[in-house]
């Protein structure tokens, strides 16, 4: 059974959001990390880099495939985590935790409303 | 989607599934790194049931095999088998198989799940056309036939305790083990007549169990159970997917199509001109003389990069960056945490050493071209095709 934190917001994309005051970190969520397996290769967005919600942003490479990730809210890149890129296995192993993607200034706040939360996101889940 | 009759076990055991040239298959239980790493350090066990069979038997069998496949059929004797190829009349690949000689007048050609209805019609077609010499009977098998690969260093250790009498016929030995390489016998197992061969599809040592399709899932049990304590899993279509690719051997739909030679595939050695006319025999001995115009190579990347991918743009190292081929295989390696793939080049882009970029989500990442296989077993005990 796939761990869902019930602080975080999730997206029907499987990432996860963190927010405090103005700034949100982004990973994927446990799911689907159990889904790719074998994380080998992540490529993050440049910081500065103004994105969009829904835009595809990062990209997560497994063994087997490779895998768009979606900004789950607009803003800008404040920071992205050197140590996932240097370490890809980090998604598999935490990803709440070292295996985070980036940090994002959000543009609108309100946004944070539309995610899901972490019941619904275990629905989604749960019946597929 | 078709299922092979180990369907349930793979659901049972956790496989995730998915689609492969028309059947629902594993392509993993755990993950593919565990998996892959299983086989190279223990073992692992694959099902192959999608893999097609084709029987021959009769009078003028192998003369009707030597002119339809690349390799010298007569060169067998019975309980053996070799990698071939069948070819077009343009010399492209048809289908790439093992053909055992079970007996002195009846072969099993193991055909690829993909190419089953093209090879079948092929066979059929030419048997036709040679009708004065069609003095055997052809059989697709595929449907009433399971199979089962168990590969790694450590099946040795335990496969005899799965079939533990001797030989029936094929080759003759007292137990599986004394089988060598591309040698095939059969053998009875609780009552079913089965063959084994040591061959396999890793670069690893191991065998191949073709069976009954009512009597495979209980050779996969049988394996597994007994397995287990020497580290055998069972392994998805991931895994032999980057287990081949590390060694460097081909997959029809990737190196090898109707449009591409086994010279140009690198596996000239399977094409023995020497034996008489065969059907592609013309091209494949101009190719011979003057050389191909595109040849397969392997490569590995030398940076941090996302792993190459089939069809990313292969191109030429220099600031121009000109496009030269593309590529067809292309995983991270398990075994070497590095990118490798394989791909097309021109001929003077193939030696070994020659610098290369590989196109990936727009960005050239630089490779360079290795000596196949990409993975060498260190203690020397690695197979080849």
């Amino acid at each position: 059974m796939a761990n869902v934190p019930s602080d975080l917001k999730y997206t029907s994309s499987h990432e996860w959001v963190r927010a405090a005051g103005d700034t949100a970190t982004v990973g994927i969520t446990d799911h689907a990390q159990h889904e790719l397996t074998d994380v080998v290769f992540v490529e993050l967005p440049e910081v500065g880099r103004k994105v969009k919600a829904g835009e595809a942003c990062a990209v997560v490479e497994s063994v087997k495939t490779a895998s768009d990730i979606y900004s789950p809210l607009t803003g800008e890149i404040a920071e992205v985590n050197k140590a996932v890129v240097e370490n890809p296995a980090l998604v598999n192993s935490e990803p709440y935790g070292g295996g985070w993607f980036y940090k994002v200034k959000l543009a609108n706040p309100a946004e944070l409303n539309a995610l899901l939360g972490a019941e619904q996101y275990q629905t989604q889940i749960g019946a597929s | 989607m078709k299922h092979t009759p180990l369907y349930a076990t793979h659901q049972q055991l956790g496989g995730k599934l998915i689609e492969f040239g028309g059947w629902e298959m594993p392509v993993q239980y755990t993950s593919i790194v565990d998996e892959h790493l299983a086989v190279r350090k223990a073992a692992g066990i694959f099902d192959i049931s999608h893999m097609g069979e084709v029987l021959l038997q009769g009078p003028g069998a192998d003369a009707f095999l030597n002119r339809t496949l690349t390799n010298d059929i007569t060169k067998l004797t019975p309980g053996q088998g070799q990698y071939t190829l069948m070819c077009n009349e343009r010399g492209g690949v048809i289908d790439d198989l093992y053909a055992y000689r079970l007996g002195p007048q009846d072969y099993l050609l193991i055909i690829n799940a993909s190419r089953i209805d093209d090879d079948v019609a092929w066979l059929e077609k030419q048997r036709a056309l040679a009708s004065g010499t069609a003095t055997f009977s052809l059989r697709n098998a595929s449907d009433a036939t399971g199979a089962v690969a168990v590969q790694g260093p450590r099946v040795v250790e335990f496969i005899n305790r799965c079939f533990p009498a001797a030989s029936i016929s094929g080759t003759a030995v007292a137990k599986v083990s004394e089988l060598t390489k591309n040698q095939i016998a059969k053998f009875s197992f609780h009552g079913a007549d089965i063959w084994v061969s040591r061959t396999g599809y890793t670069g690893e040592d191991g065998f191949e169990v073709v069976a009954p399709a009512e009597r495979i899932t209980d050779v996969w049990n049988a394996l597994l159970n007994i397995g287990r304590p020497f580290g055998l899993k069972p392994a998805g279509l991931g895994a032999r997917d980057t287990l081949r690719t590390e060694v460097c051997y081909p997959l029809y739909g990737h190196e090898l199509d109707e449009n591409t030679t086994p010279l140009e595939a690198g596996v000239g050695f399977f094409v023995a001109l020497d034996k008489g006319d065969f059907i592609g025999r013309a091209v494949l001995a101009e190719q011979k003389a003057k050389g191909t115009a595109k040849k397969l190579v392997a490569f590995k990347m030398t940076d941090r990069s996302a792993p190459p991918r089939p069809h990313y743009p292969i191109l030429r190292a220099d600031g121009a960056a000109t496009r030269v081929g593309q590529v067809v295989s292309g995983t991270q390696s398990p075994s070497l945490s590095v990118g490798i793939g394989m791909g097309y080049v021109p001929p003077e882009l193939a030696k070994a050493q020659t610098r290369l970029q590989i196109e990936i989500r727009g960005r050239p990442a630089p490779a360079i071209v290795v000596p196949k296989p990409i993975y060498k077993k260190t203690d020397g005990s690695q197979t080849k095709p």
